[in-house]
């Protein structure tokens, strides 16, 4: 058999044309996959978001009841001071029982959410050799991952912390009255609403990583796995 | 066949090995073989013969420990991540024996996806896929999501969507084993149709006697070796339709292909009874 071009010829063709034509990693694409996947497992969604709203809940409602118990009890020797993330660490420095807490509930947050994602990996191990296979790169993949569980995080988060600063709220007008409104720091307490949603959308995306590397990581020879 | 046709795809004393316990399974032990553009290929074995990994070693899902498997002349061995990503989205094909489309997308979302992955805006995919899957006869059904197709229309959808980016070759990992002898049959009609319009290669897995009826040449797998390769013109296989033909196609293929003639068998009784699927 001849040769018709040699293989250094060969592979400088395909690189010339790997130029002028790109793999591309569409974000609108994944954003579809990543909502059109949440809906079909609504329910198994619905409990990964509720142990983010439980965790994010609780956060915000500590912080919240001691941004009012200062308000309403200013003490001058409070080693608690400051807004936003200056705030929340002198608080959880002073009151370590909380900050155990807190942080208890947040690991278990995180393990559950890598867990969920682990079985969602694992379910659509065929899918994703799938779309390697019709040419998408890993961070492809990631991308959908995180997408995914990004919007379960940020639902979830905001949800619980506005729920749980509803419920200081309610506790703080019980306990002291409709005069408590006049004296509350609101835009401190808005503060740490935002900050308690970010905290766990990052802790989703932290969780939701390694599922996602994972999934990256697949063959896509998997693809052609006859068993489900 | 013309003999003047470049190599799509060249296999040259390919070997693989997977550790298995203290040593060593060889899967494959010296392939040596030439696929030439426009040929429609059929691998056939027994089961543990070494047949899929030597196809995933052609559809560059996999790499030889040894030997050199060349796609386009290019040894993919050579092929980092992405352009590894990069040929399979824009120079192969693929279809499964379980379909797999992805199931939260519509047909046409699924035939576009590579196209999206190719970088084609979505208009332009948009009407690439509505044509092609015009071509596969499922130009109504472009809205359907997978579960409303059945077998046979989720096989269309998939062959649709492997010829997304105008592939030169396209795998079919038993495209018909899913389906039953009706269906399987139409399939491989249009698969042979398209190989003829559009000059793509397509090599195929198969057990299904009524492939290798279609195919160019046949290439039998025994034990990792190449057993031997049949063109059609030197066996004399007749399926023919549906009914009395089949048994005797099966026949033929067993007297030609001892072990994976019976084993073509087995299957095409298992699925005579089991046509629902």
């Amino acid at each position: 058999m001849d040769e018709q071009i040699t293989h250094e010829e060969a592979i400088r063709r395909l690189r010339t044309d790997m130029r002028t034509s790109s793999v591309a990693t569409p974000f609108a694409t994944a954003l579809k996959i990543a909502f059109q996947s949440l809906r079909i497992r609504f329910w198994r969604s619905i409990i990964t978001i509720a142990g983010i709203f439980f965790a994010i809940a609780f956060l915000v409602s500590v912080l919240n009841s001691a941004v009012v118990e200062l308000a309403v009890n200013p003490d001058e020797g409070s080693q608690v001071s400051g807004t936003g993330l200056r705030f929340i660490l002198t608080l959880l420095a002073a009151e370590p029982r909380q900050a155990w807490l807190v942080t208890m509930s947040l690991i278990v947050c995180v393990i559950g959410i890598a867990n969920a994602m682990l079985m969602s990996v694992t379910e659509r191990y065929k899918e994703i050799g799938t779309m390697k296979c019709l040419g998408a790169l890993d961070i492809f993949v990631i991308e959908l991952f995180l997408l995914e569980s990004g919007f379960q995080g940020l639902v979830g988060s905001f949800a619980g912390a506005l729920i749980g600063a509803a419920l200081v709220l309610v506790s703080a007008l019980v306990k002291h009255g409709f005069a408590v409104m006049g004296i509350l720091p609101w835009s401190q307490m808005v503060i740490n609403i935002l900050l308690a949603t970010v905290i766990g959308l990052l802790l989703t995306l932290l969780g939701a990583s390694f599922p996602a590397y994972r999934a990256s990581q697949m063959p896509p020879a998997d693809a052609m796995r006859t068993e489900v | 066949m013309a003999s003047s046709q470049e190599n799509t795809v060249r296999a040259r004393a390919v070997r693989k090995r997977f550790p298995m316990g203290e040593g060593y399974l060889e899967a494959l032990k010296g392939i040596d073989l030439e696929i030439k553009r426009g040929e429609y290929i059929s691998i056939m074995g027994p089961s543990g013969s070494g047949k899929t990994t030597l196809f995933n070693m052609i559809g560059g899902l996999d790499k030889p420990s040894d030997g050199t498997v060349y796609i386009d002349e290019v040894d993919i061995a050579q092929l980092d991540a992405y352009e590894l990503a990069w040929l399979r989205c824009r120079k192969i094909g693929y279809i499964f024996q379980t379909f797999n489309l992805i199931p939260v997308m519509t047909a046409l979302e699924n035939v576009t996806l590579p196209m999206i992955f190719a970088g084609l805006s979505n208009d332009e995919a948009i009407s690439k896929g509505r044509g092609l899957l015009e071509t596969v006869g499922l130009g109504e059904r472009w809205q359907h999501k997978p579960t409303e197709l059945s077998g046979g229309q989720q096989q269309r959808v998939a062959i649709a969507r492997s010829f997304a980016n105008d592939p030169s070759i396209i795998l079919a990992d038993e495209p018909t084993a899913n389906l039953d002898l009706k269906t399987g049959h139409d399939i491989i009609e249009l698969l042979r149709k398209l190989n003829k319009e559009m000059g793509v290669t397509i090599i195929s897995n198969t057990h299904d006697p009524s492939m290798l009826n279609v195919s160019d040449r046949i290439i039998w797998i025994r034990d990792g070796r190449v057993d031997r390769i049949e063109a059609r013109s030197d066996i004399d296989i007749n399926v023919g339709t549906i009914g009395g033909d089949v048994l005797g196609g099966v026949g033929s293929a067993d007297s030609h292909g001892g072990a994976a003639g019976k084993h073509a068998m087995d299957r095409l009784t298992g699925e005579a009874t089991n046509t629902g699927e």
